[in-house]
């Protein structure tokens, strides 16, 4: 745990998250418009979501499963019996003037999330719930100076709001709670996790207390859009909450705006009277009843998560937990590993995969699902380090000429020249002709400068253009120096 | 149950109700009237029943997830008071 160090003598943060994650369906939540993100305005809108008179909501199965799905996931608990509450508020996106969304019987109860943070330890994280609910309109602010434009393309698409307990004690483990939440939706197919495009937003409660005492009154920031702003917010308010309190102020309950550009957070004014949202039973839908059959299918289709993929990459391929846990935290990165690691050195595969591989992605800006490097390609010229072929530095070599070119590594090889050279005379001539043209450095070395065997190898490589089996170049060099 | 002004101004704010002062009073009355005789239900004894939440015997119907709506921006927009390229256009909201 680490706390924040105040003139009054330590704080504890306490940390809860609000995530809002838009279901993947081709439909809406309670209507038959389409949800694709980056259409014209309004074109993506049926009567329902525009709030038109009389319309009555339909729910789609479609997001009721992607809910269920992912509260399977979460390892929680699954409500048979759920209702639709209404949520009252007046906005000029929100056209019903409340949202549809699940107050005191939701979908989902309670469930977890262990993190892996990077010191090796694990957290368990509490998840209080999961409810279904729908997404409003934008309203956009920056087009004309005296009014505001409104598209409803995203009004009633559906949304799942995934609450956490106030379990996080510091912005490190915010922020891996919200990767590993974005890694398991994806896995679930349930949720993109694209938080540019705003299919994964949170709101951040943080509160502050002197270490034991009852917890803090907490400020909401909303609508954070990075996890590293999320880190950042944190971080700020709560710095700012130490200084209030050692000032002898008071915190009020307020929700407060992330400003990304200061780094700051400020009090959102027009939500002073919002929290009195008057919830009550939507009378246009029944109780959402769930068949355990049902759910049970749902539950058999589950694709293996990033924990249990993890415990069998350690366990199965030998891997280490960290190598493990980069590996798995996206399914795409996973699937390529085990398809270059299937049959072969499976710790070699990976270092491969984490190393040179992500490199040149990153160097490329690319994902590894556009790798100009195929996991077959890989598989191959791992294949020709192990036959001999390559030693590890010219596949190396080989590997950059991959990337640069898409061309399979034995064509590189045949191509470049860049074959291994394992026969024992030819390294034997490269090495006698290094020594007799540096008389004076073998007698240095005869003498008790050991360091320069370095040396010795290096005019041997550069001789032999960095083709010498390393293994055999030491041995015969070695045997020589002595003699 | 009795309410008082201050909290009938705070009701008509969050309906958005513009409400003199002076009917504050009025309203506060009938509004009480109402509640009181609501709370009638409450001396039914309802230890172990179960909220209602629906006056039907029947289950929700469920939509399959296929795109039946949509392109329809001009049936979508002909009640906004204005409008431009496509999109509704209110007075500015500004946070």
């Amino acid at each position: 745990m680490s706390l924040i160090e105040g003139r009054t003598g330590e704080w504890e943060v306490v940390i809860g998250l609000e995530v809002h994650a838009q279901i993947i369906s081709n439909a809406k939540l309670f209507s038959g418009a389409a949800t694709a993100f980056g259409a014209e305005p309004n074109t993506q809108v049926s009567p329902v979501d525009a709030g038109f008179p009389g319309m009555l909501p339909v729910i789609n199965r479609r997001c009721v499963e992607q809910a269920v799905k992912t509260g399977l996931g979460l390892a929680a608990r699954i409500n048979l019996h759920s209702v639709f509450d209404r949520k009252n508020y007046f906005y000029a996106d929100l056209p019903q003037g409340y949202q549809i969304s699940q107050y005191l019987t939701p979908v989902v109860g309670k469930g977890s999330i262990i993190l892996d943070m990077p010191d090796g330890s694990a957290r368990e994280i509490g998840i209080t719930r999961l409810h279904l609910e729908q997404d409003a309109g934008k309203s956009l602010h920056d087009q004309q100076a005296t009014s505001t434009y409104v598209d409803l393309n995203r009004s009633g698409v559906g949304l799942m709001e995934i609450v956490s307990e106030p379990d996080m004690r510091t912005a490190e483990e915010a922020g891996a709670y919200l990767r590993k939440l974005r890694s398991i939706l994806r896995y679930l197919g349930t949720c993109d996790g694209n938080m540019e495009e705003g299919s994964m937003r949170c709101d951040v409660n943080v509160s502050v207390r002197k270490p034991g005492a009852p917890l803090g009154t907490r400020c909401e920031i909303k609508n954070v859009n990075s996890v590293r702003f999320v880190m950042l917010a944190i971080d700020y308010e709560a710095r700012r909450q130490v200084e209030v309190l050692e000032d002898g102020g008071e915190i009020r309950q307020e929700t407060r705006l992330f400003d990304s550009g200061r780094g700051t957070t400020r009090p959102m004014r027009s939500k002073e009277n919002a929290h009195d949202y008057r919830y009550f039973p939507d009378p246009d839908l029944l109780p959402l009843i769930l068949d355990p059959a049902w759910v049970e299918g749902i539950k058999r289709t589950l694709p293996e998560l990033p924990d249990a993929k993890k415990s069998r990459f350690v366990r199965d391929y030998g891997l280490s937990v960290e190598d493990a846990g980069v590996l798995v935290a996206e399914q795409e990165s996973a699937d390529y590993f085990e398809a270059v690691a299937r049959g072969r050195d499976a710790k070699l595969a990976a270092n491969w995969v984490m190393g040179d591989l992500f490199g040149a992605l990153n160097r490329l800006g690319r994902r590894i699902e556009d790798s100009p490097v195929s996991a077959a390609g890989l598989g191959e010229m791992i294949d020709l380090i192990a036959d001999g072929t390559l030693s590890g530095r010219l596949a190396k070599d080989v590997f950059a000429g991959m990337v640069e070119t898409g061309a399979s590594p034995a064509a590189i090889v045949e191509e470049r020249g860049l074959r291994q050279v394992t026969d024992t005379g030819e390294i034997e001539t490269a090495i006698d002709a290094v020594l007799a043209a540096n008389g004076d450095k073998v007698a240095e070395y005869r003498s008790g400068k050991d360091k320069l065997f370095g040396f010795f190898v290096g005019q041997v490589m550069k001789a032999t253009q960095g083709k010498a089996n390393p293994a055999t170049l030491n041995e015969i060099l070695r045997n020589k120096l002595a003699g | 149950m009795a309410l008082d002004k201050a909290t009938v101004a705070h009701i008509a704010t969050l309906a958005r109700i513009k409400l003199p002062e002076t009917e504050q009073g009025r309203i506060a009355g009938e509004l009480s009237h109402i509640l009181t005789w609501i709370e009638q239900l409450s001396e039914v004894n309802t230890d172990g029943v179960e909220p209602m939440t629906s006056v039907v015997a029947m289950t929700m119907p469920m939509r399959e997830d296929v795109v039946t709506d949509g392109n329809r921006v001009d049936d979508i927009l002909a009640n906004a008071p204005e409008r431009a390229n496509g999109f509704f256009v209110v007075p500015k909201v500004v946070e």
